[in-house]
């Protein structure tokens, strides 16, 4: 990879700082910028690292009863705190990556690259959560804007996601074993105001609710109710794995196992 | 450069790195413990897995600089004090869980933080926690056989053949 300066502020405070930099890039766990600097996709001037922030770790509950993740916070450590309070998104920190991976992998950091495939998106997304960053709070339904595209602005950093607590919910992924991605996966959220469904690893345009799903299964909570409905595969991600169509049917089968697990 | 500082098998070491020094270059170049191998350097194989402050992670995706102050355990930190096979290593050498060898160090640190966190997994547990270990040889059988007879459990039939 390209040589680049490094800096590893304590504060939130000294990140922004740091982040004012021409070239500058916030690092969270590394597990996808490393592999992207390795093959010369990135080539920041200074990676600043955001781990070594104390105020952006760890897992706790607001007075408000949502659960606050840190943005610096582990996926290995949202499995471990978060499974008596939100299991369904223990069960997602649980299953990203492998180990390893999400021994270091940050909730902040796959979010704010929001790869098309990737877990954490989905969950913010069916969960309604706020993206709480530096400077302001944005809802999960404003801050998804496309494939690797965010509400983010340049040098803003996540520094904590608040995800409201369902009645039930679960997330079901169809696992893409080589990249330990989602090849397409659902995560269904029953609020007393509704259900929200979110799709990620299908379409071009990255994580999407599925507004049809929702409607269906707040009026019937059952896999019964999106039986009917039908997936369009225009739009959805083609390649070796599988084809729109194909990506298509896998929304409709893992909802309803989310719904029936859920 | 920038100087690092960190424990590497109980022995403090210091060095200078460059801010892209991979965690496995540092351990591997200046301080020589070859143990610990670089399969894919794509995250992907596991070759790389050491303990930072009690955590597997994949040495080939993190920084030299980003385990500053940190406790790092390689494989040749898992032997005995006598020189001797950890329980661990010693499990797969009786068990046959190597063929070629290369992928052994991260599948006994794998092993290694399974069984700190969970001491009797399961058979499934063994594989989950292993999804990120790739061996080209053994197809795995022999390996999950070590890792629960490092456990001290009894052998399920279906892995003891």
């Amino acid at each position: 990879m390209y040589a680049f300066d490094i800096a590893r502020p304590a504060t939130i405070g000294e990140a922004v700082t740091a982040l004012g930099h021409d070239g500058a890039q916030a690092l969270g766990g590394g597990q996808t910028l490393i592999p992207s600097l390795k093959q010369r996709l990135a080539s920041p001037e200074v990676l600043v690292s955001l781990t070594g922030i104390a105020e952006m770790q760890g897992v706790c509950m607001s007075d408000a009863g949502e659960l606050c993740i840190g943005g610096a916070t582990p996926h290995a450590v949202v499995a471990a705190e978060a499974a008596a309070r939100y299991p369904a998104l223990a069960y997602l920190a649980g299953h990203i990556g492998d180990p390893a991976v999400r021994n270091r992998g940050t909730i902040g950091g796959s979010l704010a690259n929001n790869d098309p495939a990737a877990c954490w998106p989905a969950g913010a997304l069916a969960s309604g959560a706020t993206i709480i960053t530096n400077t302001r709070r944005i809802a999960a339904d404003d801050y998804f804007q496309g494939m690797f595209a965010t509400a983010l602005e340049e040098g803003e950093i996540i520094t904590e996601v608040r995800f409201p607590v369902p009645e039930t919910a679960a997330y079901m992924k169809f696992l893409q074993p080589a990249s330990r991605f989602a090849l397409t996966a659902v995560f269904v959220a029953r609020f007393a105001s509704g259900v929200r469904v979110a799709v990620t690893g299908a379409s071009e345009n990255g994580v999407f609710r599925w507004t049809d799903a929702e409607e269906a299964l707040s009026a019937d909570f059952s896999a019964r109710a999106v039986e009917g409905l039908t997936v369009d595969p225009e739009g959805m991600i083609g390649d070796l794995h599988g084809t729109p169509a194909y990506r298509a049917h896998l929304v409709k089968v893992m909802t309803k196992r989310a719904v029936a697990a859920a | 450069m920038a100087q690092v500082s960190m424990t590497v098998n109980g022995r403090p070491v210091t060095g200078e790195v460059e801010g892209r020094t991979l965690l496995v270059d540092f351990l591997r170049g200046p301080l020589r413990l070859t143990g610990t191998h670089v399969g894919c350097d794509t995250s992907q194989c596991g070759a790389c897995v050491v303990h930072v402050d009690g955590k597997a992670v994949k040495a080939c995706t993190m920084f030299a600089f980003e385990a500053e102050g940190a406790q790092v355990k390689t494989i040749e930190g898992m032997a005995k004090p006598d020189g001797s096979l950890g329980v661990i290593q010693q499990a797969f050498q009786d068990h046959h869980g190597l063929q070629c060898g290369f992928c052994t160090p991260g599948m006994v640190m794998s092993a290694a933080a399974l069984l700190a966190g969970n001491p009797k997994p399961t058979e499934a547990e063994v594989r989950a926690y292993l999804e990120g270990n790739i061996c080209r040889c053994t197809g795995y059988h022999n390996i999950v056989k070590a890792v629960l007879a490092a456990s001290g459990q009894e052998l399920p039939a279906v892995a003891a053949e």
